[in-house]
């Protein structure tokens, strides 16, 4: 664990968590949320749980984001906040 | 004191995630938004968890790295101390599937509000509720 790394991914999984929530564009939000998963199994990876950062590459960012983006087609894509 | 409170990086993140997520769920009025609210808390959560199993000072990912077969008939020394403890990492594993599962349930049911009423906002939807009385 280099804990420099960690600090600098900590900061880009907080960055990434508050634009997801603030973005108006729906299909934005969703893909930032893709990124944040994907931040979060760097993470994982550096403090060792290299199963759980695995299946969240694959199943949590990789289905996740592809569910998410399907319902927005079928929905509206434009939020009020 | 400083140094003490700061080396516990992972879980002020933990903790920052967390009202993140929460305030998500509880502040926004998109339907979607919420549902991204809620991702973000279970993965805080995860997060909280996998920190607990992490050692300092020398320690591993949790694979055994020896040679098996030529420790035949001796007995094999592994110190625990050198790798990471890998009970959250297993119980974390379930959790990320089953919120997956959460996520994808909860937007089949979105879709459907969307067919019935056409919009996402929860404010609209209660009011368009509250007009027909149903």
């Amino acid at each position: 664990m280099i804990w420099q790394l960690d600090v600098i991914f900590c900061l880009f999984v907080i960055i990434c968590a508050i634009a997801a929530i603030n973005v108006k564009d729906l299909l934005a939000a969703v893909i930032i949320l893709g990124a944040y998963s994907f931040f979060m199994c760097i993470l994982w990876t550096e403090m060792g749980a290299v199963d759980v950062a695995f299946t969240e590459a694959s199943v949590g960012a990789g289905v996740g984001t592809v569910l998410f983006i399907a319902a927005v087609n079928k929905t509206k894509r434009r939020s009020k906040d | 004191m400083l140094e003490y409170v700061l080396s516990k990086y992972n879980f002020w993140t933990y903790a920052i995630l967390l009202i993140i997520g929460l305030y998500a769920m509880v502040g926004k009025k998109n339907l979607v938004k919420k549902l991204i609210g809620m991702n973000i808390f279970q993965s805080a959560v995860i997060l909280f968890y996998i920190s607990i199993g992490v050692k300092k000072g020398g320690a591993t990912v949790p694979i055994f790295l020896g040679d098996a077969h030529a420790a035949h008939g001796h007995e094999i020394i592994i110190d625990a101390a050198h790798y990471f403890i890998p009970l959250p990492h297993v119980l974390m594993l379930t959790a990320i599937v089953v919120s997956v599962a959460t996520t994808g349930v909860a937007l089949a049911v979105l879709i459907l509000i969307y067919k019935r009423y056409k919009t996402l906002e929860m404010d609209e939807i209660m009011k368009i509720r509250q007009d027909t009385g149903a």
